[in-house]
């Protein structure tokens, strides 16, 4: 650390520096003194760009929307049933769009959300230590194969097989019921491409972010909890049911809710068989569109500058909801170790 | 308060009753996970029977044909792919190790936690968000789609998996070994490379190979940037870049700026064009792509559960 | 003591591992019925291995098994047709920590009878209140029994988690180590508070601190460790003897603190 000119160096040391005519080892050991202020200053700068990244996003896209946030304010967002999205006259509303990502994410939820919570369930406290990791990793699988080929997979073979018939039973049985025609009127095309058909594809691929969430909170929770349990008489499924569940539940909700920001901002597999129309009403057996699917499908071909405005409108509208959810769910999830620190 | 509480309860009738409840909610979890796996198998297997059928070595090295002919295979993509994803791994490692080094340094301070809720939120951002993002700073100021324009959009979803899993694995290096050798006077920067880097190189790398495998299965993000291109070929490029006493510059220029296709984005195109060439094509895109990413995820979680297991024993 | 020596538990050439390791090895000594058994014997000895095999805790562990008996009331607890929830109902046990659920205080305490169908809001009531009271806790919380149980100070958490566990009427009251992680006061009212339970419950203790169980016991079982590691019985007999004069060389050493 010893950086002072020669007058408190004893002068053997300052002829080994070498103060007139330094030799390439001793200015190589001074650089690398200096050297860790270039490694700061290049850990902030990666640092600083990284917020600057996120910050840019979102400058981007408030700025790039514009022109659309003037013309139609929060029209754009209200679910007007007349509501259009329609290049050929320049109107644009996202309601339609905006409706069919909630009721396909929704529609998901309810289905993963007991799959997930059971499969966690299995994982954490059922699986014998052998087939956790080879069941665990296959849970996983379900998250890592790629968006388009679920929907490869979905067009060519989960919607005629199974969406279609699911959608033409619907169709027929409640969807004449008043009331529930709104949600289920038919006819559902033969190709299954619909709202269902997101849907389902979606539970798919929201199964394993919830599971595997939930699995790390059951796995959080302290054992000597279970052990209170166990050693009161209770089973290990009332050990689940009343002590595990109720104490990871803000964590479980959390895993939830990071589903639920998953699903909404999934792209291809909703694009892909999701039909890509609007103003198709509310049947989930009909064709519609996404805030994601309608970005894929249309901003490469928008015709007008209003139309790529309303685009990145709701591109806008996808993050602001995303960094809400995301927010929301790491609280949660935060939430359940926090107690485990308490006690 | 009865004194025997118990004597008035039908205790074998209780104790049926909830073993009976016990077996069967159990049991219910079980199938749960048996259902999960059955789209995993689906997929797999179908992806598979139909992608073998069309697989052949024209596949990988040749570019397309023209539509609604048979033959010709999808070099342009897998090349693109390979493109792109080593741009993102140039650009995005190096700056998410220096972040997870940051956070590692700086946890509790004001920018360590909007460094941390940044990252937080670009993991959270939609994909196709990202795209448009790229879209507007990347192709729009140079006015062409370009390979270089995708491999940053796919760095920018690297990013915040990559910093998240080095944080974790910096994390774990124990305090002291960073210690011993600030205490043997290296300065921070060779500890942290030569030392801390080392100590958590394995599970970094496993979390850049997961990094990798998303960012190859990523479609949204290259359509507005990478866009596509039927004719994208690196061995042609560098080869006519050779024959015309091109620099190293020109050549790399002409790879990174020409727009091109990549695997998913193929598949996407393909799988909805009326061709049945195509579609078969497209289930070969799938089985490829797939084959990549599952093993890379499969060969990165056995080896981070093997290490684990390593360390606990 | 006047009362007459009936015997809850026997436990019988008992042998436990984990895996291939061998933590208990063949312990023979009963469980006197409404009187205190205390464990003793230098760390990693095997005590709370003991313990835990008397109400099947050790079942949890994965890979663990046993060779021998532990009968209770004559009959073998790990007889395959026992039913280790019954076990456990008859045989309470009280940790180290407190680990009361993250619920009210009055849930925590209704949380045993609960699962026996127990509904009537009446009849939970005075579980309840007399689990608490005879915890020495009711006084603390009666007028608080809807805050959570986690609110309360460790020594209460402590007796928050003996009324939960004598609140579904066991017969035998496993504690290990019940206060060592409370403060001298806390423990000195455990202490009493383990006199006063001993009247209506059978009590086995495993404790790290000779002159808790001088002072709460009336039997004392001493381990050691054998060469291979494996815990043994060196010395079972009446507290005051076993303190006094016993006839065994390493407890002796022990308790007159010449190793552990």
């Amino acid at each position: 650390m010893q950086r002072s000119k020669g007058s408190t160096i004893t002068p053997m040391l300052s002829s080994q520096l070498g103060n007139r005519n330094p030799s390439w080892r001793a200015r190589m050991g001074r650089w690398l003194q200096h050297g860790d202020r270039i490694w700061r200053t290049a850990l902030l700068v990666a640092s600083l760009l990284t917020v600057l990244l996120v910050l840019m996003i979102a400058w981007e896209i408030w700025t790039g929307s514009t022109l659309s946030r003037h013309e139609f304010g929060w029209n754009f967002l209200l679910p007007w049933v007349e509501s259009v999205w329609n290049p050929a006259l320049d109107r644009f509303q996202a309601w339609p769009a905006i409706y069919g990502s909630l009721i396909t994410s929704l529609i998901a939820l309810a289905l993963a959300v007991p799959f997930s919570v059971a499969i966690a369930i299995f994982l954490s406290e059922l699986a014998p230590p052998v087939l956790r990791t080879p069941l665990n990793t296959m849970v996983e699988m379900l998250a890592a194969v790629p968006s388009v080929v679920y929907g490869l997979w979905g067009i060519y073979v989960f919607l005629p097989v199974v969406v279609t018939p699911i959608g033409r039973v619907l169709a027929a049985s409640v969807g004449s019921v008043p009331g529930l025609s709104l949600l289920f009127a038919g006819p559902m095309p033969v190709s299954g491409t619909s709202r269902l058909a997101a849907a389902l594809i979606l539970t798919f691929m929201v199964t394993p972010t919830i599971a595997s969430v939930s699995r790390e909170v059951l796995q959080a929770i302290p054992r000597s909890q279970r052990e209170a349990s166990l050693a009161l008489g209770a089973t290990p499924w009332e050990t689940v049911w009343k002590v595990l569940l109720p104490y990871g539940l803000s964590g479980i909700l959390g895993a939830v809710i990071l589903g639920f920001g998953r699903a909404i901002g999934e792209t291809m597999a909703v694009t892909m068989v999701i039909g890509n129309v609007s103003g198709s009403g509310y049947s989930v057996l009909r064709p519609g569109y996404t805030m994601a699917s309608i970005i894929a499908n249309e901003f490469a071909e928008a015709v007008s500058d209003m139309h790529t405005s309303a685009l990145i409108e709701i591109a806008l509208i996808l993050f602001v909801v995303t960094i809400i959810l995301n927010v929301i769910a790491r609280w949660l999830v935060a939430s359940v170790n926090r107690k485990t620190m308490g006690s | 308060m009865p004194q025997d509480l118990f004597a008035q309860i039908d205790l074998p009738r209780v104790y049926r009753r909830r073993r009976f409840l016990n077996d069967v909610a159990l049991s219910l979890t079980g199938v749960a996970v048996a259902l999960a796996v059955i789209p995993l198998v689906w997929i797999v297997v179908y992806v598979f029977l139909k992608g073998m059928q069309n697989i052949n070595l024209d596949f990988f090295i040749h570019l397309p044909q023209a539509m609604g002919t048979t033959g010709g295979g999808v070099t342009n993509a897998i090349q693109g792919s390979i493109v792109m994803v080593l741009v993102a791994v140039v650009v995005a490692i190096p700056i998410a190790l220096l972040v997870a080094f940051y956070l590692l340094f700086h946890p509790q301070t004001l920018l360590g936690q909007i460094l941390r809720f940044s990252t937080d939120l670009l993991a959270g951002v939609p994909s196709i968000v990202i795209g448009l993002f790229g879209y507007a700073i990347l192709v729009v100021p140079f006015k062409h789609f370009s390979a270089l324009a995708g491999g940053l959009v796919l760095a920018m979803i690297m990013l915040p998996i990559v910093i998240r899993s080095a944080e974790e694995m910096l994390k774990l290096v124990p305090k002291e070994l960073r210690e011993g050798a600030l205490a043997l006077g290296a300065p921070e920067w060779k500890t942290s490379l030569s030392v801390v880097l080392v100590a958590a190189l394995e599970g970094i790398v496993t979390g850049v190979m997961l990094a990798i495998a998303r960012a190859t299965g990523e479609t949204a993000p290259l359509l507005f940037t990478a866009l596509g291109n039927e004719h994208y070929n690196v061995v042609a490029y560098v080869r006519q870049g050779i024959s015309q006493h091109q620099s190293i510059f020109q050549i790399l220029h002409k790879i990174l700026a020409e727009p091109t296709d990549a695997l998913p984005l193929t598949l996407w195109k393909y799988a909805q064009q009326p061709y049945p060439e195509r579609v078969a094509q497209s289930w070969t895109v799938a089985l490829v792509l797939m084959f990549f990413v599952l093993a890379l995820n499969i060969g990165a979680r056995s080896w981070l559960a093997r290490k684990r297991r390593q360390t606990r024993g | 003591m006047t009362q007459s020596l009936a015997i809850k538990m026997v436990i019988r050439r008992l042998s436990v591992f984990y895996k291939s390791f061998q933590a208990l090895h063949e312990v023979d000594m009963p469980v006197y019925e409404h009187h205190v058994t205390a464990i003793i014997g230098p760390s990693g000895c095997g005590k709370s291995t003991l313990l835990r095999s008397l109400n099947r805790m050790n079942d949890l562990v994965p890979g663990s098994r046993i060779k021998g008996e532990v009968l209770l009331d004559g009959e073998d607890i790990y007889d395959p047709g026992q039913d280790v929830v019954d076990v456990r109902r008859r045989v309470g046990m009280v940790f180290q920590r407190p680990n009361p659920f993250p619920m009210s205080i009055y849930d925590n305490v209704a949380f045993g009878p609960k699962l026996y169908g127990i509904k009537k809001q009446p009849v939970l009531d005075g579980i309840v209140e007399e689990s608490l009271r005879a915890a020495a806790l009711w006084d603390d919380v009666k007028d608080k029994l809807k805050q959570s149980g986690m609110a309360l100070s460790g020594g209460q958490q402590q007796r928050l988690c003996i009324a939960r566990a004598i609140a579904i009427q066991p017969e035998v009251l496993l504690m290990d180590e019940p206060a060592s992680a409370l403060d001298p006061i806390a423990t000195l009212r455990i202490e009493e508070l383990i006199a006063e339970l001993k009247q209506r419950f059978t009590i086995v203790i495993v404790t790290h601190n000779m002159q808790q169980a001088a002072r709460v016991s009336d039997y004392t079982a001493f381990l050691m460790m054998n060469d291979q590691r494996a815990g043994e019985l060196a010395e079972f007999s009446e507290t005051a003897i076993l303190f006094t004069t016993p006839k065994d060389k390493r407890t002796e050493d022990y308790i007159t603190g010449r190793f552990g």
